[in-house]
């Protein structure tokens, strides 16, 4: 029973040092689109971006609450600045749980309508995709609390 | 009874359709806002204007930082040759204080804006252009017809960067008579911080 706290001390300390960031260009992002079996929630964002960073916790808690939900933060920090540690200490600061990628690609003209014709550009953004039928949900701008969780039952009935 | 049915559904299906703006081709509308020394401009203000390079901007975006000089730049190249820069702000100053009207008189001054910076308080020039990143552009012919919507060029992080100047190229070939060879773009940007409705 005394081990209790020492187990638990052990799992809080290794399921909390955050995933490795990754870096992807558009193509790998894609496939990772397609070969996902679960519903998807894409976001897209950046550490200066301050609706981005107050949305996180909503992303995070989903990310932690639903296993049949895969969150993917992507990160659109290199168009303005391709130094990765930048990202990185802002994982650690927020201690950031959810898979976090970063995108390496220039020109946004040339895939912003890859990823979806109806978004902007702007940020924040987040597609959520139920990648057997392929029916998408976009946000643009801040989610509100529950919004997620809306689209996620949308894309799934 | 009817035509009141009728009528709520077209006051329903009007309200969940997003604001869509203009489109290229499109003809705007002339506005009249409130500019960084205080008084009103409207495009009509510019008697001898061959065009217009409608800019929506404000003070707090890093990528409206990145892209300042550049604007600076584009209205002292163009604006002598007929094509004025008018920037307007339309970020909601309760969300983003940085943005309010004195923060914009103050970044004006700061960086020496020789054109003007627009407070769009209301936030309908940006709903009825369609309006949603900052930097967004678009570029209006004399007549206000819409020629180009989206990004100055295809490099946000460092102008030395650029390979394709959209906006001097869309003015160049208009200047010369000739027909946009873009008419739109995309870029990462800021999204417009919206009033809550």
């Amino acid at each position: 029973m005394k081990l209790l706290p020492i187990t638990l001390a052990f799992f809080v300390s290794s399921c909390c040092m955050g995933q490795s960031i990754e870096s992807v260009k558009l193509e790998s992002l894609q496939k990772r689109i397609k070969s996902s079996d679960k519903i998807l929630v894409i976001n897209f964002w950046a550490t200066w971006c301050a609706p981005c960073i107050k949305e996180l916790p909503l992303l995070e808690k989903l990310n932690q609450d639903n296993a049949g939900v895969e969150v993917l933060l992507v990160s659109m920090d290199y168009d303005l600045d391709p130094d990765i540690e930048k990202v990185k200490r802002f994982q650690a600061r927020k201690k950031l749980q959810s898979k976090i990628l970063f995108l390496t690609e220039t020109d946004p003209n040339a895939w912003i309508d890859k990823i979806d014709k109806r978004w902007t550009g702007a940020l924040p953004a987040t597609l959520v995709i139920n990648t057997e039928t392929n029916a998408r949900e976009l946000v643009q701008g801040e989610l509100k609390d529950g919004q997620l969780e809306t689209l996620i039952k949308k894309v799934t009935n | 009874m009817k035509s009141i049915l009728l009528s709520i559904a077209v006051v329903l299906i009007c309200a969940a359709s997003p604001i869509k703006g203009y489109e290229v081709g499109d003809t705007a509308a002339d506005f009249k806002l409130k500019n960084v020394d205080g008084k009103m401009v409207a495009m009509a203000d510019f008697k001898t204007a061959k065009g217009y390079i409608i800019i929506f901007d404000c003070n707090t975006c890093p990528y409206s930082k990145a892209y300042s000089d550049r604007i600076i730049a584009l209205n002292k190249k163009y604006a002598s040759e007929g094509f004025p820069v008018i920037a307007i702000n339309s970020n909601d100053a309760a969300q983003s204080s940085g943005d309010s009207y004195e923060e914009m008189v103050r970044v004006a001054k700061q960086k020496g804006y020789d054109f003007p910076y627009l407070v769009d308080d209301a936030q309908s020039v940006a709903k009825s252009f369609g309006a949603t990143n900052t930097p967004h552009v678009f570029v209006l012919t004399k007549e206000l017809k819409v020629a180009y919507i989206g990004a100055i060029d295809d490099s946000a992080r460092n102008a030395d960067d650029v390979t394709k100047k959209y906006v001097e190229t869309v003015v160049d070939e208009l200047l010369a008579g000739k027909k946009p060879s873009v008419t739109k773009t995309k870029a990462i940007g800021c999204g417009i911080k919206w009033k809550s409705a």
